[in-house]
């Protein structure tokens, strides 16, 4: 709340000083703008940037790390009783401190005698240290601001470069957008690469790539049975693969042969028809896939199977007939099939722009021969285009690989190594959801095993991007 | 050289209706002085349409057999565009349409008993770009006879391929490299395998379009040579920018202006006597 | 020259393209045949897929409410203890009299009843008296949902003739519920309250308000971070960085993170903001983040595009006017790309609306009975509740996660419509 009052404040305050600064630039050139460098405005935005930039920037870091440093100091000297608690303990307590602080639910740990005391103690102290850091930084932000519009009304004058120095402003801030996007990377690979690290602390790495058992109910006290959990990763490998061939199955053909037709065939009349249904099927969120999936095409498929089943009871394939009456609604299959709808569009639209920009003359060449048109798109035009699909495929198969909805909703959760898409399997997507959604605590290996998994998801959609946008690039430029 | 007798004007039909536009007079000279020289495509009252607009007016002309004719023009004159009609290549363009008559041999190309395929493996055709398809040197060129069927086996397409590319004068180039990409070739080279690629399928006639106009001198000489060698078996009908080249390799040439045909004639008649004031001022270059 | 002298290979390429011909062309037709198949395949799964959720879903909008009088009895609603009162048994027990029923000892009569009105008329009733005591002793009316599976049974897809035991509700609460309708004591309309309440364990009282305010709290935190710094960053790209090895990494990386799961940035939502930067969990600040993040990609490549399409002629002519860079950009080249900016960015906000995976890791997952309160406060969000409502048990919750798809489908559906618009309004052909 403090936070928005102090930013409002700055951003009335350095309106003023743009005022300010405007009239003071004025006076001073006589009224007249041919005698300043720049245009009156720019000595405004000038000082109103030195009033209000840095003070805000202090502002909005107290508030993103203001609870992180409170949190510190308060962990500087830890009352006696609490120094000989276990790490997991303190933490414990020293969240109790901070809910307390803030009037929030607090753990269920009674507290008594010595730790009763320490916790007062505590939560004094942190309501102190909260109110320092808030008001104090505050404070800082109006000295900055002050300060800065003290010196650059100073430096004003007629003949002082403005704008220039406004525009120095802004390249600053068109960097630090433009690096936003190298941060998100970093951000991305630095988190995961971390806490991955400290699964693979206690799993080492080569159990979890090799390691054929996924089984990670690990118990939350350590004499529990099954303790230990299991996390080999090739069943979730092999689960999300089989789901990830049948929804290209689906999508490869249906996909491509729409493109083509589109692209080849269809009239102005029906592409403009065609293309924005198309676009809507590209637009639906996957998890009204997912619903569709797990509740229109999974007890279809069921009850299908188990008609054909029933059909087949007794006769020779007896033992086929009641492995299909005991299929279940999550099958591979399902998913599968489902995901491959999803991804039509997106393999149709991506093959559609390459098929287009194979050059008209390749055609025209073709057809003045006398090739049929079929011919010529059999013959010429896909084998021209034949790099960008096959990348259009890789990078549909990234996005079935790191497709979480449809598998989270319609696939299940048994880790099984099977090539069957009548059996149910589990995904390495639908792992993490599992991992991250229930109740745990940050640390154990089972949340940090959702870490792991997301790193493998990253490198090997990373890869198959950086190879298929490779591709395309190549492709483009032999056209162009 | 004269030949008037020949000369006999191609009106405008009166049967076409009432409604038809101004009568224009083309008025086509034949092509040489051998009057029983055998006519190998007849237009008549050729009208092209690009939805609403009109690109060509009551064209007619004849070409001659194993001649050169040339179409001269300057740009946006329908002279493509007529050459697209021969073989039909304006059916590939969404909203065009084309009225009148163009007979190959007597039979109208726009007749619904004539088969495209059947007309465009008859009537082979070369680009302003060379347009190699990206496949090797040796699939380019067996690519007619493959779809067509012509060659019953490996080694009959062989021969095929060898003879085309023989006859294109690009075998001794390319004879070692005949399963390398036919994109590696530089430009002349591929405007001339291009030309192998048509004669593949054996034509009857070759339309060129500009087949010069994006390569170099010496590259556009040994295409003016080839054509000049391929006239003895083929009717070969060229577009060309450049009034010296059409003056160098055609007999006949054919002036259009603003999607008229304005005069037609032996190259040689039409350059040193144009009757048309149009044409004088093209050919001396007073626009174009 | 005369025709004889012909080469003999005319007649014969002729026959033999024609004896092939009607292969080819059969094969034609086969190929354009795949073509269309294909098509129609696809549209006719996005026929299925909405007509499927169109049916599931419609029937939300039909609700049936009870009008029923109660008699605030004194002896059982006390002055000092009015939360002490059991109101659903108050008016179950008033109820069962009405229909001429009785009681037994048990409780079991009035326990059958009550499953049949919804909870919310208690609640009314207990407001009510809470704000006027002087209603103790006097009859109210109220009017209130019946219980989802009376609504199932109203609505037809709980049916008499499926077996007693396999059904929610036996006999003689099917019989009840007649009754009450020929009583005129239920009345069905328009479903105001799917509407207007938020997220409800009793399916007949959710609603999608929370969430629908939830995503427009996500959506807004999303636009004001990844517009700005989109569209900037992509000026920067396009108009002034220096061509070379860093501008090429810069848009490798750009490319790459827009094909990035979503899943991913959930993790790093996780990882990042909430444990590292302590961002409350659940809260549409925390999911506006992550959005931004994953809408910055979309955003700067549709700005690009939009940048790249505007011809050099408009920046040559503004510098040669004596404007500087950032003038020439800002003053010209932006606001002529400025329509093809807004609908890049409208999509790539219609596509955050509708992700649901990454907010799963941030915790979004949670049930929040009500609308958000402020930015750091837990909320939900339209695909979430979705996913939220897919798991829940009840069979009535299946209509209403049809119909919250259907509210979050007719949210997307205006805002791509407002992307079109804008593209045909304001497009420009140079």
């Amino acid at each position: 709340m403090l936070t928005w009052v102090a930013l409002l404040a700055l951003v009335l305050f350095s309106g003023t000083t743009y005022v300010a600064a405007r009239r003071k630039v004025s006076a001073a050139a006589g009224g007249s703008p041919r005698n300043m460098h720049s245009l009156p405005g720019y000595y405004g935005a000038y000082v109103a940037l030195w009033a209000g930039a840095p003070a805000a920037l202090l502002v909005l870091l107290a508030a993103m790390f203001g609870g992180r440093l409170e949190d510190a100091l308060l962990r500087v000297q830890p009352p006696a009783a609490v120094a000989q608690l276990t790490p997991a303990e303190q933490q414990v307590f020293f969240d109790d401190v901070r809910a307390t602080a803030h009037n929030l639910q607090a753990s269920e740990t009674s507290y008594e005698g010595p730790m009763q005391a320490a916790l007062q103690a505590k939560t004094a102290q942190a309501r102190q240290l909260e109110a320092l850091i808030a008001y104090g930084s505050v404070a800082a932000a109006a000295v900055l601001a002050l300060s800065g519009v003290f010196l650059a009304l100073r430096r004003i004058r007629p003949d002082f470069r403005a704008r220039n120095k406004v525009e120095g402003w802004v390249a600053g801030l068109f960097i630090v957008c433009s690096v936003t996007a190298i941060l998100t990377t970093v951000g991305i690979v630095g988190s995961l690469v971390w806490e991955s690290l400290r699964f693979f602390h206690a799993v080492p790495l080569q159990d979890f790539l090799l390691g054929r058992e996924w089984d990670p109910q690990i118990a939350m006290r350590s004499d529990q049975y099954a303790s230990k959990g299991a996390f080999g990763a090739v069943p979730l490998f092999a689960g999300t693969f089989l789901i990830m061939i049948i929804a290209m199955i689906v999508a490869a053909p249906i996909g491509l042969f729409s493109a083509i037709y589109l692209s080849e065939y269809a009239g102005g009349l029906s592409r403009a028809v065609v293309k924005p249904l198309l676009e809507i099927l590209a637009g639906v969120p996957t998890v009204v896939y997912g619903f569709f999936a797990a509740l229109t095409v999974g007890p279809i498929f069921r009850s299908g199977f188990h008609a054909l089943g029933e059909a087949l009871a007794g006769g020779p394939l007896n033992s086929l007939a009641l492995y299909l009456m005991s299929v279940q609604n999550q099958m591979a299959l399902v998913a599968g099939a489902v995901m491959g709808i999803m991804l039509i569009p997106f393999v149709s639209s991506l093959s559609d722009d390459i098929i287009n920009s194979v050059p008209q003359a390749l055609r025209d060449g073709s057809l003045a021969m006398g090739a049929t048109r079929s011919e010529t798109v059999k013959k010429v035009v896909l084998p021209a285009a034949l790099p960008g699909i096959m990348a259009a495929m890789l990078l549909a198969v990234s996005r079935a690989v790191g497709e979480t909805m449809i598998v989270t909703m319609a696939a299940g959760l048994q880790a099984k190594m099977t090539i069957n898409p009548l059996d149910t399997v589990t995904t390495v997507t639908v792992q993490i959801v599992t991992l991250l959604t229930g109740d745990q605590e940050f640390d154990s290996p089972k949340t940090l095993a959702a870490f792991g998994l997301g790193l493998t998801l990253f490198v090997v959609t990373f890869l198959l991007n950086i190879i298929a946008l490779r591709i395309v690039q190549k492709y483009r430029e032999q056209y162009d | 050289m004269n030949q008037r007798q020949f000369n006999q004007p191609l009106r405008h039909r009166d049967d076409e209706g009432a409604a038809a536009p101004a009568v224009h007079i083309a008025v086509d000279r034949g092509h040489s002085a051998d009057k029983s020289a055998a006519i190998k495509i007849r237009a008549r009252d050729v009208n092209v349409f690009y939805g609403d607009k009109q690109a060509l007016f009551d064209v007619g002309l004849d070409v001659p057999e194993r001649a050169v004719t040339a179409l001269i023009g300057p740009s946006g004159c329908g002279k493509s565009t007529f050459l697209r009609c021969i073989n039909r290549m304006n059916d590939t363009i969404p909203g065009c349409t084309v009225r009148g008559r163009i007979e190959l041999d007597g039979e109208d190309v726009n007749d619904r008993s004539i088969d495209p395929v059947v007309l465009r493996a008859r009537v082979g055709m070369v680009f302003q770009k060379p347009n190699p398809f990206p496949k090797t040197i040796f699939e380019n060129v067996a690519y007619g006879p493959r779809i067509h069927g012509l060659a019953t086996g490996k080694a009959e397409l062989e021969a095929i391929v060898e003879s085309s590319l023989k006859r294109a004068g690009l075998w001794a180039e390319v004879a070692d490299r005949l399963h390398q990409p036919g994109t590696g070739l530089s430009g002349g080279q591929q405007q001339r395998l291009v030309i192998a690629r048509a004669i593949a399928v054996s034509p009857e006639v070759i339309l060129m379009d500009e087949p010069c106009s994006a390569l170099d001198p010496i590259a556009t000489a040994k295409i003016e040579e080839l054509i000049d060698e391929l006239r003895n078996q083929y009717c070969i009908v060229i577009v060309t920018h450049s009034m010296a080249q059409a003056a160098r390799v055609s007999q006949k040439t054919a002036f259009f202006h603003l999607g008229k045909l304005v005069e037609a004639g032996p190259t040689g008649e039409i350059f040193t006597n144009p009757r048309d004031s149009r044409t004088q001022d093209y050919i001396t270059g007073r626009f174009g | 020259m005369t025709d004889a002298a012909l080469p003999t290979a005319q007649p014969s390429l002729r026959q033999t393209v024609e004896a092939r011909l009607k292969r080819r062309h059969a094969e034609e037709l086969r190929f354009r045949f795949y073509g269309r198949a294909a098509i129609i395949v696809a549209l006719l799964f996005l026929a299925v897929l909405v007509g499927r959720i169109v049916a599931q879903g419609y029937t939300t909008f039909v609700d049936y409410q009870l009008s029923l009088p109660v008699y605030v009895d004194p002896a059982r609603v006390q002055v000092d203890d009015l939360s002490g009162a059991n109101y659903d048994l108050l008016i179950a027990d008033q109820t069962l009299a009405r229909l001429g029923e009785k009681d037994d000892e048990l409780g079991t009569q009035s326990g059958k009843l009550m499953e049949l009105i919804s909870t919310d008329l208690g609640f009314q009733v207990l407001e009510k008296v809470k704000a006027d005591h002087s209603l103790i002793g006097k009859t109210i009316t109220i009017t209130g949902p019946v219980r989802a599976d009376g609504q199932l049974y109203y609505k037809g897809q709980m049916k008499r003739t499926t077996d007693e035991s396999e059904r929610k509700l036996d006999n003689q609460q099917l019989a009840w519920l007649d009754r009450l309708k020929a009583k005129g004591l239920v009345k069905g309309g328009f479903n105001f309250g799917f509407l207007t309440k938020s997220d409800s364990t009793e399916p007949e009282q959710a609603g999608v308000l929370g969430a629908i305010v939830g995503s427009a709290m996500m959506l807004l935190v999303t636009a004001s971070l990844a517009i700005p710094v989109g569209v900037l960053a992509a000026t920067y790209l396009e108009e002034f960085a220096p061509k070379g090895r860093w501008s090429d990494l810069i848009e490798v990386n750009i490319n790459n993170l827009a094909a990035v799961p979503s899943i991913v940035y959930g993790l790093l939502g996780l990882a990042v903001f909430i444990n590292w930067l302590g961002v409350p969990r659940s809260s549409p600040l925390v999911g506006g983040l992550v959005m931004a993040l994953m809408a910055l990609p979309t955003v700067i490549i549709a700005t690009r595009s939009a940048l790249k399409a505007v011809p050099p002629s408009i920046r040559e002519a503004a510098l040669g006017v004596g404007a500087s860079r950032t003038q020439t950009v800002f003053h010209h080249v932006l606001p002529l790309a400025m329509p093809g900016v807004m609908t890049g960015a409208i999509l790539s906000l219609a596509h955050a609306l509708g992700e649901t995976a990454p907010l799963l890791m941030i915790g979004m997952i949670s049930f929040v009975p009500g609308v958000p309160q402020g930015f750091t406060g837990a909320a939900t969000v339209l695909p979430v509740q979705v996913f939220i409502w897919e798991n829940a048990s009840e069979r009535a919750f299946e209509e209403r996660t049809a119909a919250a798809i259907l509210v979050l489908l007719t949210f997307m559906i205006i805002m791509n419509m407002a992307a079109i618009l804008l593209r045909r309004r304001f497009e420009r052909r140079w």
